[in-house]
């Protein structure tokens, strides 16, 4: 017979990798699966300035790498696999990974995170990476001295579109409505740097070029009017970063456990889903916070919780 | 893995016969740095066969918006001199980049 953990976990991230931390230093025999690269998204952040104990090298990829050997150090396991099919109802766990292997668990916590929201419109996926990010660390600095637009109107739009601001000659936020939605602080910051201007009540209808980003369509959303912005002559293009909000990773789990409308694990108390054994933690949960603060504590709390789930008697 | 810069971009990789891979980086780029371990390991693996380079974006800005690259990470395979194929962002992972040179070969 196959070999049965105590704990699984989905998800290399801060959540997953917290949840690792535990588990193991609670004894249990615990895997972690990761489909890409350990960490989720904070490896593109090059400065987690808010975590705390992250001040010096507080990068994304460092914070990760030393979240990774603390977990090791303690035994858990961390493995690549992509998840592709779970059966998680009975007492034995079951998740099937695209390489043909089938891994049986006796508890499994969801900690797959969420992705950026794309517009959906003409042209985006085509020129992504050709003017078009979803990723400011990573690509403002091709866009020196050039122009910028950011579409969003909440908190990572706003931080966003100040950070590009030490690039960009000038960065335009592109917004749906005509307030924004960042939090007031971030707001006032937008509002005093003199290279932020707004475009209000707009959305971004298609999005052309030859090879890179030449123009856009511009809609507003209260006239319908539309304007095409073209790229000035100088540089032939300018950039799009979007910061629309995000996708919980839930795809594989929509038939095993309950989503709400957005997609994202609706979880009570302790992070318990509606079927026994399995939690969820960080960004895959509807919650007020996303931070990697409020993954740990989510895999910290799941991991403990798993534990006590596979000594009870109820299983 | 060779390392470029903007002087010797155009003789190591648009004059160059045969297939060679480039692998477009950033000091910011975090991802980039992540995923360079794996391809350093990909160069070992196609040595001879292909040839493997890197280039810092950071100082060669202008070069890779004219190689139609303004996002990171960029893996560029070119085939003597030509752009052949690429994996950007989400898609440069490193089974994709190995598709990529398989398909090529």
């Amino acid at each position: 017979m196959s070999k049965i953990y105590d704990l699984v976990i989905i998800g290399a991230g801060p959540a997953g990798l917290s949840a690792g931390l535990y588990g193991a230093r609670s004894k249990m025999d615990v895997l972690i699966l990761e489909r890409e690269k350990n960490g989720g998204q904070i490896v593109t952040t090059s400065d987690v300035a808010n975590y705390p104990g992250s001040i010096r090298e507080a990068t994304g990829p460092s914070l990760i790498a030393r979240m990774v050997e603390q977990c090791q150090e303690f035994g858990a396991k961390i493995e690549k696999g992509t998840v592709e099919k779970v059966d998680l109802k009975g007492k034995i766990k079951k998740l099937y990974i695209k390489d043909g292997r089938e891994i049986s668990a006796k508890s499994v916590i969801i900690a797959t995170g969420a992705y950026p929201r794309r517009l959906n419109v003409p042209g985006e996926k085509e020129f992504t990476g050709k003017g078009v990010s979803y990723c400011a660390t990573c690509d403002a600095d091709f866009f020196t001295d050039m122009e910028i637009y950011c579409v969003g109107g909440g908190d990572t739009a706003v931080e966003e579109a100040l950070f590009l601001t030490k690039f960009a000659s000038k960065v335009t936020i592109v917004h749906r409505r005509d307030e924004l939605r960042a939090t007031k602080s971030i707001q006032e910051k937008a509002f005093k740097n003199e290279k932020i201007d707004f475009l209000w009540d707009s959305t971004i209808d298609e999005i052309r070029g030859d090879g890179i980003v030449e123009e856009m369509v511009v809609k507003n959303t209260k006239t319908g009017e539309k304007t095409v912005i073209k790229a000035p002559e100088e540089f032939g293009t300018f950039g799009i970063f979007v910061f629309v909000g995000y996708i919980p990773n839930t795809e594989i789990f929509k038939d095993e456990i309950e989503l709400n409308d957005k997609g994202y694990i609706e979880t009570c108390q302790n992070l318990k889903t509606c079927v026994p054994g399995v939690y969820a933690a960080g960004d895959i949960r509807e919650k007020s916070l996303r931070q990697v603060i409020t993954a740990a504590s989510d895999g910290a709390i799941s991991a403990i919780q798993a534990e006590k789930y596979i000594m009870s008697k109820e299983y | 893995m060779l390392e470029l810069t903007k002087k010797t971009f155009e003789e190591e990789v648009l004059k160059t016969e045969g297939l060679t891979l480039v692998d477009y980086w950033s000091d910011g780029c975090e991802p980039c740095k992540a995923l360079m371990p794996d391809v350093e390991e990909l160069a070992k693996k196609y040595e001879g066969k292909v040839k493997f380079c890197k280039l810092n974006t950071t100082k060669a800005r202008r070069l890779a918006i004219s190689q139609r690259v303004m996002g990171l990470p960029a893996i560029v395979l070119y085939k003597d001199g030509e752009k052949l194929d690429e994996c950007t962002k989400e898609d440069a992972n490193i089974e994709n980049i190995e598709a990529m040179i398989e398909k090529n070969l």
